[in-house]
């Protein structure tokens, strides 16, 4: 590769190229300041490669991310996944730090403790602080392990607005049952639910949403990822929690094959992405206290890997597949400075733990010292 | 089970030609490792079914790896060798099975972290055959043609830009009789080299009049055999204990008998077709995955000499609050988007086909049908650069395989 993929952004962005900058953290702070943290992780998903994204050919498709959000973040060039390559275990992988191998397609949970668990006992947080809004049944199990010492009662609080949209339905959904159904992969199975879902009635106790308001809402928008957006939103304002992990999905539609479907995917959820940090921004509990970090679960195949098809799967387990990037900005972070080196998508929680002020004991990957 | 406890009757289930060759060859089976041979037996169980390029294939794939002296054979799989199974895994019904096994070894790697040596061996095994096995040459310069963005009144953004460093780009292409002229000229060439299924003609709507010589796929062909799939997906789903694993063996077991297609008709196409929408994603819905996917497929198995492919609107990507609105109609097409994916889709053609033997000779055109553009890639074409030359389809032909 003629050009070093920070290139991809000091060209467009004219950001700095971190490396010497690792001075006084910024998040040298007291313990009051500790406390009010709070960090939003977003998944930016499901699977999106380089070249749709954030090299020269894909840069039109993140104008977003490119021109608003990249000013001021500290954006690492070369992430790797070196996991199973599918959504769901992905996924729980990003929220252990441990490369889970459990099955993609059932409603398990992860083997190790998640993020949520090691946040919500070592700081003596309450169910409310730490939420998951997901895509779908097959991430119910997400929000805490069955780890000894960890496990039920001490994960996050999941909604999975997809779920809630088909039990608001009350069935009525008719010939668009597909819009509920579990993913793109495998498009035709929905996991049953189990575990610590979000209840319809809930809609109204917590988010103080009636079930009326809520169809109405999902009728003006138009993909599952903006129905979510809707959920973290409400979420915001009601509950304000300290952990917050979203996880998008509309760009897995690229599964179907149609390469316009998958790049229009990526174009909304820039636009999502932009518009949660306008969220931040706008919202008390959250402006100028909040670490916002976006990263893909994994990439896609390259289109020259004779084993796969390109844009449409992530099956090879090629480099283009597993590398991709992660974009950190807000409270703490240096903004604008680009960093090459390699690093682990397991990385992110041992981060999180540092940033936050707990131990992710059981996780595998190394604390971002960019971010400490 | 493993390779080495292989006996003949094990096959007993096998086609009469897949039967026959893996009884010929079972000594050499015996001597192979496990992590080798199921791929090998998902091929040939499919033998008697196989395009003449495939088998063709199989055969010299075999002839060679029984050539192989005892330290060769060593030196050729010792990277399969050192990926370990778990003995659940060895015990599966490899033999009667090999696809299902294939799914299930898969997974095992993953899990166990030895997907990249899997990947690794796999890797230098093909390479070593390639080399190993010289390719036939062929009679004539294998041709791809793409034909993309049918019902579009305009567009604006650039088009080939994947394929622009390697062709030339034309714009001034005079578009009249397009078509006619490009089903003329592949009709031409199955006249001057006949070859079974070795000139193909794919459209992702209703296939146009076109010769009786070459091999036709078309996705309004294939409406009644796509609804059976769809429903016969449908009551499986709904079957208690159904899962994603147990779909996909399913399907894979289906043929053409189940989705309603004669018997009278052509076994190997047939077969080629179903597979087209059981092992495809989205082939079962989208038209433009249809015709992508079969470009593929049909590169990677029949190896044709000609390859036209024809793309047409696919149905629109209904959003969110037009769904739940419930507001019914007829599918709308999306012109637009289908000439995005089309222009995707050429470029997969290319590289498919650069994948096979004599890419270095081989040419390729893509027109964006009805209008003035086209990019054209041969030998003696320059590359990365525009023409404004005013050429119709036929003189573009003849300048990439000139």
């Amino acid at each position: 590769m003629g050009r070093s993929r920070r290139d991809f952004l000091r060209d467009a962005a004219g950001v700095a190229i971190g490396g010497s900058l690792l001075g006084a953290s910024p998040f040298l702070r007291g313990e009051a300041a500790a406390k009010k943290r709070k960090v939003i992780v977003v998944t930016f998903g499901g699977g999106a490669r380089d070249q749709e994204t954030f090299a020269p050919e894909g840069q039109e498709n993140i104008p977003h991310m490119l021109n608003e959000l990249i000013p001021q973040a500290s954006f690492f060039t070369r992430v790797s996944n070196q996991g199973i390559l599918g959504h769901y275990v992905a996924t729980a992988s990003l929220a252990t730090g441990v490369y889970e191998t459990l099955n993609n397609f059932s409603a398990v949970p992860p083997e190790h403790p998640t993020v949520f668990e090691y946040f919500r006992k070592d700081l003596r947080r309450p169910s409310s602080d730490a939420w998951v809004v997901a895509p779908s049944n097959g991430f119910n199990r997400i929000g805490e392990s069955e780890y000894r010492s960890y496990g039920p009662g001490l994960g996050a609080r999941v909604v999975l607005p997809k779920h809630l949209l088909s039990a608001a339905s009350s069935g009525a959904l008719g010939d668009y049952q597909h819009l509920v159904r579990d993913n793109y992969e495998n498009p035709l199975y929905t996991p049953q639910i189990g575990g610590s879902e979000f209840e319809l009635h809930q809609l109204e106790m917590i988010l103080k949403l009636s079930v009326g308001d809520f169809m109405a809402h999902a009728r003006t928008v138009s993909s599952p990822d903006e129905l979510s957006m809707y959920i973290v939103k409400r979420l915001m304002q009601q509950e304000s929690p300290s952990l917050l992990w979203i996880t998008m999905h509309d760009i897995d539609i690229a599964h179907s094959g149609t390469y316009s479907l998958y790049v229009d995917a990526i174009r909304r959820t820039d636009r999502l992405c932009a518009e949660l940090w306008k969220t931040v921004q706008s919202e008390p509990e959250y402006a100028g206290n909040t670490t916002l970090l976006i990263l893909p679960d994994f990439g896609r195949d390259a289109d020259e890997d004779p084993g796969g098809n390109g844009f449409q799967h992530h099956r090879t387990g090629d480099a283009a597949s597993r590398t991709t990037w992660m974009m950190a900005l807000g409270a703490g972070v240096r903004p604008g400075v680009v960093y090459d080196r390699p690093m682990q998508s397991i990385d992110l929680v041992p981060s999180l733990g540092a940033m936050m002020g707990f131990s992710a004991a059981f996780a595998q990957g190394k604390p971002i010292d960019e971010l400490l | 089970m493993l390779p080495n406890s292989l006996k003949a009757e094990q096959f007993a289930g096998y086609p009469p030609e897949a039967r026959a060759l893996v009884v010929r060859h079972l000594e050499l089976l015996r001597l192979l490792p496990i992590t080798f041979v199921p791929s090998l037996l998902r091929e040939v169980i499919e033998y008697d079914f196989k395009f003449p390029a495939e088998r063709a294939a199989i055969d010299r794939e075999f002839t060679h790896l029984s050539s192989l002296s005892r330290a060769q054979m060593q030196l050729w799989f010792q990277s399969f060798s050192q990926v370990s199974l778990s003995t659940k895994i060895e015990e599966f019904d490899w033999v009667n099975q090999p696809a299902q096994f294939l799914e299930q070894e898969s997974a095992y790697l993953w899990s166990t972290h030895q997907m990249d040596a899997f990947r690794k061996a796999a890797t230098e095994y093909g390479n070593r055959l390639q080399s190993a096995v010289p390719d036939e040459p062929l009679p004539v310069r294998r041709v791809g043609i793409a034909a993309i963005g049918q019902g579009v009144g305009s567009y604006d953004a650039p088009l080939f830009r994947n394929l622009r460093k390697h062709g030339t780009y034309f714009n001034q292409v005079k578009p009249e009789n397009g078509l006619e002229i490009l089903l003329k000229a592949v009709a031409d060439r199955a006249q001057a080299h006949p070859a079974a299924y070795g000139h193909w003609y794919v459209d992702g709507g209703r296939a146009s009049n076109h010769s009786p010589l070459l091999t036709s796929v078309s996705y309004q062909g294939l409406d009644p055999v796509r609804s059976a799939l769809l429903k016969n997906m449908d009551a499986e789903i709904s079957r208690p204990g159904m899962g994603p694993e147990e779909l996909r063996t399913h399907m894979a077991r289906l043929l053409p008998a189940d989705l309603g297609m004669d018997k009278s008709g052509d076994a190997v196409l047939d077969r080629f077709q179903v597979k087209v929408f059981t092992e495809g994603s989205g082939t079962q819905i989208f038209s433009t995955t249809f015709v992508q996917w079969t470009t593929r497929e049909a590169l990677r198995r029949a190896q044709p000499l000609t390859l036209l492919t024809r793309f047409a609107p696919r149905q629109r990507q209904r959003p969110m609050n037009e769904l739940l609105s419930a507001v019914d109609g007829e599918a709308e097409l999306d012109a637009t988007g289908s000439l995005v994916d089309a222009d995707m889709g050429a470029y997969y053609h290319w590289i498919n086909q650069q994948r096979l033997p004599g890419a270095e000779q081989s040419a390729f055109l893509v027109w964006f049908e009805g209008h003035k553009q086209a990019l054209a890639i041969g030998p003696s074409l320059p590359r990365g650069t525009t023409s404004t030359s005013s050429v119709d389809l036929a003189q573009l032909l003849s300048l990439a395989t000139g």
